[in-house]
């Protein structure tokens, strides 16, 4: 947790990554400890890349946040280092190894940073590639993602790039950036790196090597550039890219891998039956079988296992030996289709080899291969096949089936908690800017009714969740107006777009803005301005506000739309200012100027002011400097608990606590000492007429002469007046 | 380590915190720990966006390297936990425990459940309309069924007390239940080695220590509830007393009561509360109907000290108000505090203050309404602790007196006899229903359009009272009409409720 701060002027993301720098420094002879994600980003300085770009998503977010504060590194190694547009940008980046021996790496988020990548992926992967070129994807699956659950195996299916899923280890994923390089030169071709969250975020050690200074260079390429035809997506080149394909790269791919032992085979002939696993699944699968007791913790297997740590292509001849002699394979394949298992029967089946298949029939065909879901299937699988094997391992480490006083005492404990248990779903942090727009969307809805709302990706898509429940669709990044398209036609309401400032420059400026001009739309776009793209973790983007000494900022938004032809343009520069919020949305929802109408709601991220001011203040306050800290508060006495101020709201420092009156039972609104003192509580009890409760506390440090003079007369006059209250409360 | 290396176990941990509650902070220092005691260590997580103030899970294993240099390997170590194969699960939030239990890491014969009994109240909870509040005492008796053991106290309660965060209260736990092959030193080192609020963190980590290792699973202390007595003054004193000897059973409420619309208005208006209390307590001693006795001394006491400006000016201006929010806000010394308040009365407001008369010509003469709400139409921030705002407050306080006279009393005195004689009548033939309506008042509260709203469903249920009364289980009914009319704002509920009520006829069958 660094998260030291760097003055206004000088910031670009809000926060440091200093320590996280410093390991990449690291050389021949020292240990790397730290996240896997990070050490990929030390792999790549260490295989000689002449290039990195890409666009911030979780899980890799970590590896571009650190290359931005790495820039005097990347410099002595003649290194370019590219904050990409979105994931297409970063993909066509990749077109600097087609002609030259470059070596060059690109990362987002998958599967949806693929999808926008897929145009130029697709280029890319027909005329193949001279210099190593390697997409780093975090793929996005599973509990804490984010996104739709699609693989990315697809992908790289229908364009021919190789797709590696290595063993969620340190030392295993450093060597895979490296053997990934040799791979894409040695087939000409582009290779995907796939690391799932838990594998990027997973803390481990390496034995570090030094980084290596490409010998031919960007500045070469540059000043020496030369051409190849044959290279370029454009008939009838893209004929004899199909052929080399199948004709040359792949088999050259094949050579490579096996050649290399880029797969593993452990304990390949002790029985009769074996599992195949993606090499991500691993360690899953290795604790499941330490389970049931045909394991060790050191990954001794008393069953045969093949570990794809390259999932694509698949390597015929080694499937062919594994099975062999083996009455029945497991394929822990996660997520769907099942494409290996699909094409593992395939090659079986071309090879007159009788091996029972099982994979999807054991395990299930959707969803998140957890601990106890990749346990259950192998036990079914051995079960099925070898229970004798079952049955020897008694010794399991872990009683299968609890016991009775066990499971009566687990089943009476979930009874318990049935509806007891809420979820919690992802909201507006404290203080968030976003939440104003939303109350002021609400308070807009008791005048004007419900409207077709579309949304976009980033923070402000969790409007759609409780307490605000606004939002009908997203159809991705930047595509927020793009979705309402379609809602262009005269009628009593116009519909409404949600976009943030991040989707606005990832793809909102051509296909939502461009669009709604270009087709006369009359619908009206919110465009969230905080400043960052902040739920990617706050870098940041061409409208940010802050000086960033590698990146041009400071690109206004209003310029921007009105440069592609709006003319009702609104900026908000206060987004806490919920009546002005309120009403200049209500303007544009019923004004007659025709064309799309553009509300740019302006306020810094409240996450990253913070990281920014907090120390700040501190630093002020020790230093003996007059610093005022704002925040709010609820009086309980006059709050009734009805709770109205939270529903229009949600922050999470304006929560409930036992009511003190004996007199009432349910739980006043509470403001805890998180609160930032946004302004919104108060704004929103004056726009809503809700009630008044709230205060506005404002406290003064190392206050001023004048302030204690001033404190001191009022203390006096409000004192007397407060006693002589008193006293005639007491005469009653 | 004595046992042979094949069969070791890595140690398996779960730490299940909400964004900013320093479970990443957390993980990192058992991994310093386990790795200064030679051990290999290895987390993951999975924040996504759990961090915007959802639940993240963090998975640690720890396995001893003496163990993998005598087999001459690394353990293979695993990055999600597996049901029934966890060791410790740290939960920073009674609910979160719950989860814990749910998710299937909590089991009998194996886990050490280490959780605080504090609650962070979710967005279900906060944004009820009444009280919406889950039973606490289930989470934390659900936790002592599925867990091995548990170790539950009120952490949050105890980092606030030293000045620290809850994660290293938790990690004093971790230590304190000594359930990890490190001395209490180690982990005090590794704090220290973190370097950043050390002070604090470690009379944290202390608190939390002593706690675990006492074998603490005390429930939370219930919160304490205080009533605003001041001195009592001859005539007061004496209609307390009065009021306690009258009503032995229900004598706290009856004396907050009195208190309250004494403090409302005046003695005579707290005489007034016991003389209507007094209209029904035969009754209901009659019918048994303590309960029936008990709501309405509460509903009768916050019917009559209903909100309205004067009160609300009153309030604000008390020098323990002042001090209630210095504590609060937690003003240190050398600190000085400004309070601002957020008022938005309307014409209705000012209306009901003015003597009845004025009120209502306010309300019915076109030109002086418009002219009023020009001034009204958005709210104002009045200052406190400046002389010119204290001193509008306190001239609006001072108004009390002349209440009697405004326009809101009548009504209010009007609707609450009314209530009072639907409870009364009710009371005759059903105490059951009777109860539930004299509670049903509390739907009439609060400000503005909450208390307008309010207003419309205590109405709409008092409008199906006679057809409620025909039905069998009448009180359940009607309890559950309430209910439903505090589901959601739109009233969508209560119509629903409404609907499905058996019509008269078919009911008198």
């Amino acid at each position: 947790m660094t998260e030291s701060v760097i003055g206004k002027e000088t910031a670009m993301a809000e926060r440091s990554f200093k320590e996280e720098v410093n390991k990449l420094r690291l050389g021949a002879g020292d240990e790397f400890h730290g996240e896997a994600i990070l050490a990929v980003t030390k792999a790549l300085l260490q295989s000689g890349v002449s290039y990195v770009a890409g666009y911030q998503g979780a899980p890799i977010s970590h590896l571009m946040d650190v290359l931005a504060d790495a820039n005097d590194i990347l410099e002595n190694l003649g290194i370019r280092f590219e904050n990409s547009a979105s994931e297409a940008t970063a993909a066509a980046t990749l077109a600097a190894s087609v002609n030259y021996p470059l070596r060059g790496a690109v990362t987002f988020k998958s599967p949806v940073g693929t999808n926008v990548a897929s145009d130029a992926l697709a280029n890319l992967s027909s005329g193949g590639v001279t210099g190593g070129a390697l997409i780093i994807i975090g793929e996005d699956y599973g509990e804490g993602s984010s996104i739709m659950q699609e693989r990315t195996h697809a992908f790289a299916m229908k364009s021919q790039l190789w797709l590696l899923d290595p063993r969620p280890n340190l030392p295993t994923i450093v060597d895979t950036v490296e053997k990934a390089f040799q791979l894409s030169e040695a087939s000409h071709t582009p290779v995907m790196l796939e690391l799932r969250i838990r594998a990027c975020h997973v803390y481990g050690q390496f034995a570090a090597k030094n980084n290596a200074k490409p010998s031919f260079g960007i500045k070469d390429a540059l000043e020496r550039p030369n051409r190849d035809v044959n290279r370029i997506a454009l008939p009838p080149a893209t004929y004899m890219h199909e052929k080399e394909k199948i004709e040359q790269r792949w088999p050259a791919a094949v050579r490579f891998i096996s050649e290399n032992k880029l797969n593993e085979l452990f304990a390949e002939d002790v029985a009769d039956i074996g599992i195949v696993m993606q090499g991500g699944l691993y360690n899953h699968s290795l604790r499941a079988l330490e389970i049931l007791g045909l394991a060790d913790a050191f990954g001794e297997s008393r069953i045969p296992l093949y570990v794809l740590n390259v999932t694509y292509p698949l390597i015929d001849a080694e499937f062919v030996r594994f099975c062999a002699g083996k009455k029945a394979i497991l394929i822990v394949e996660e997520g769907q289709p099942d494409f290996i298992e699909q094409a593992v029967n395939t090659i079986l089946r071309r090879a007159d080899l009788q091996t029972k298949v099982d994979g999807k029939n054991c395990l299930p065909m959707a969803g998140e291969y957890t601990g106890g879901v990749v346990r259950d299937g192998i036990a079914k699988f051995v079960a099925a096949h070898r229970p004798d094997l079952l049955d020897r391992a008694n010794g399991a480490v872990v009683k299968l089936r609890p016991g009775e006083d066990d499971k009566t005492r687990l089943q009476a404990a979930l009874k318990m908690l049935g509806e007891n248990v809420h979820g919690r779903p992802p909201s507006f942090c404290t203080g968030c800017p976003e939440r104003p727009i939303f109350a002021a969307m609400k308070l807009v809805e008791r005048e004007l009714g419900q409207h077709h709302v579309s949304c976009d990706i980033g923070c402000h898509l969790f409007s759609i969740l409780p307490p605000f429940n606004i939002g009908n669709t997203t159809m991705g990044y930047g595509l927020g107006a793009a979705g309402a398209s379609a809602f262009n036609m005269k009628a009593d309401k116009r519909a409404i777009a949600v976009m943030g400032d991040g989707g606005f420059w990832h793809n909102g400026l051509a296909s939502s803005i461009g669009n709604a001009v270009f087709n006369k739309s009359d619908n009206v776009v919110i465009v969230v301005d905080n400043g960052y793209s902040a739920a990617t973790g706050g870098q940041d983007i061409p409208s940010s506000f802050a000086d960033n000494p590698i990146r041009s900022t400071k690109n206004t938004i209003e310029r921007a739309v009105r440069g592609v032809g709006v003319e009702w343009v609104r900026t908000l520069t206060r987004t806490y200012d919920v009546a002005k919020m309120r009403d200049t949305l209500k303007e544009a929802l019923t004004t007659a100027v025709k064309g799309p109408k553009v509300i740019v709601a302006q306020s810094e991220c409240m996450l990253n002011k913070q990281r920014r001011v907090r120390p700040l203040m501190n630093k002020a306050i020790k230093a003996g400097e007059r610093v005022v800290r704002e925040r709010f508060g609820v009086d309980p006495d006059t709050c009734t608990g009805d709770h109205s101020c939270i529903r229009l709201s949600g922050c999470p420092s304006l929560t409930i606590a036992p009511n003190p009156d004996p007199l009432r039972k349910d739980p006043v609104t509470k403001v805890i000492n998180s609160c930032v003192g946004c302004g919104l509580c108060g704004e929103v009890s004056h726009a809503a007429v809700l009630c008044p409760s709230f205060y506005r506390a404002s406290i003064i440090n190392n206050p001023s002469v004048f302030d204690r003079a001033l404190a001191r007369v009022r203390a006096f006059v409000i004192g007397a007046l407060q006693r002589r209250l008193d006293r005639r409360a007491v005469a009653g | 380590m004595s046992a042979a290396p094949d069969t070791v176990r890595p140690i398996k941990i779960a730490i299940l915190a909400m964004g900013g509650e320093g479970g990443g902070v957390l993980a990192d220092w058992i991994i310093d720990v386990a790795e200064h005691a030679d051990y290999l260590a290895q987390t993951t997580s999975v924040p996504g966006v759990a961090q915007r103030t959802g639940a993240t899970i963090y998975y640690l294993e720890l396995f001893p390297r003496a163990a993998a240099r005598a087999r001459g390997k690394d353990p293979v170590l695993a990055l999600i936990p597996v049901p029934g194969d966890v060791d410790v699960v740290i939960a920073s939030e009674l609910m979160e425990a719950g989860r814990a239990v749910q998710r299937g890491f909590v089991t009998p014969d194996c886990t050490t459940l280490i959780a605080s009994t504090h609650r962070v109240f979710s967005m279900t909870e906060r944004t009820a309309l009444a009280d919406g509040r889950v039973d606490a005492a289930r989470l934390q008796e659900a936790c002592t069924l599925a867990a091995k053991r548990l170790i539950a106290f009120d952490m949050a309660g105890l980092a606030e007390a030293t000045g620290s965060v809850i994660s290293a209260v938790l990690f004093g736990a971790l230590a304190g239940a000594d359930l990890l092959p490190f001395p209490r030193a180690a982990f005090e080192a590794a704090i220290e080695r973190g370097g950043v609020g050390v002070a604090a963190s470690l009379s944290a980590f202390r608190a939390g220590f002593d706690a675990a290792a006492a074998g603490r699973t005390a429930a939370a202390a219930a919160p304490v509830v205080s009533s605003t007595t001041a001195a009592k003054p001859g005539s007061l004193a004496a209609l307390l007393d009065e009021a306690a000897h009258t009503y032995p059973q229900i004598a706290d409420i009856v004396r907050a009561g009195v208190e309250r619309v004494a403090d409302y208005q005046d003695i005579g208006y707290a005489r007034r509360y016991l003389a209507r209390l007094s209209s029904i307590a035969p009754l209901a001693r009659e019918r048994n109907g303590e309960r029936l006795l008990a709501e309405t001394a509460r509903q009768l006491a916050l019917a009559m000290a209903y909100e309205d400006t004067i009160r609300v000016a009153e309030l604000k201006i008390r020098a323990s108000r002042f001090a209630r929010v210095r504590e609060e806000v937690r003003l240190g010394d050398g600190q000085l505090l400004q309070i601002a308040e957020f008022m938005h009365p309307r014409v209705q407001e000012i209306a009901d203050t003015l003597p009845a008369g004025f009120g209502r010509w306010l309300l019915d003469t076109r030109w002086a309404r418009r002219l009023v709400e020009r001034f009204t139409k958005s709210g104002k921030v009045v200052k406190t602790t400046s002389l010119r705002g204290f001193l509008l407050l306190y001239l609006v306080a001072a108004l009390k007196p002349m209440r009697p006279r405004s326009l809101r009393f009548a009504a209010e005195q009007t609707a609450i006899d009314q209530w009072l004689g639907v409870v009364r009548d009710t009371a005759r033939t059903d105490a059951a229903l009777a109860t539930e309506v004299a509670e049903t008042r509390n739907l009439v509260r609060g400000y503005g359009d909450t208390h307008e709203r309010g207003r419309d469903r205590f109405d709409a249920l008092m409008a199906v009272l006679p057809q409620v009364m025909t039905l069998p289980d009448s009180a359940a009914r009607f309890a559950a009409l309430r209910k439903a009319a505090q589901a959601d704002e739109s009233g969508a509920e209560l119509n629903r409720a409404i609907a499905a009520l058996p019509k008269l006829s078919q009911a008198a069958e």
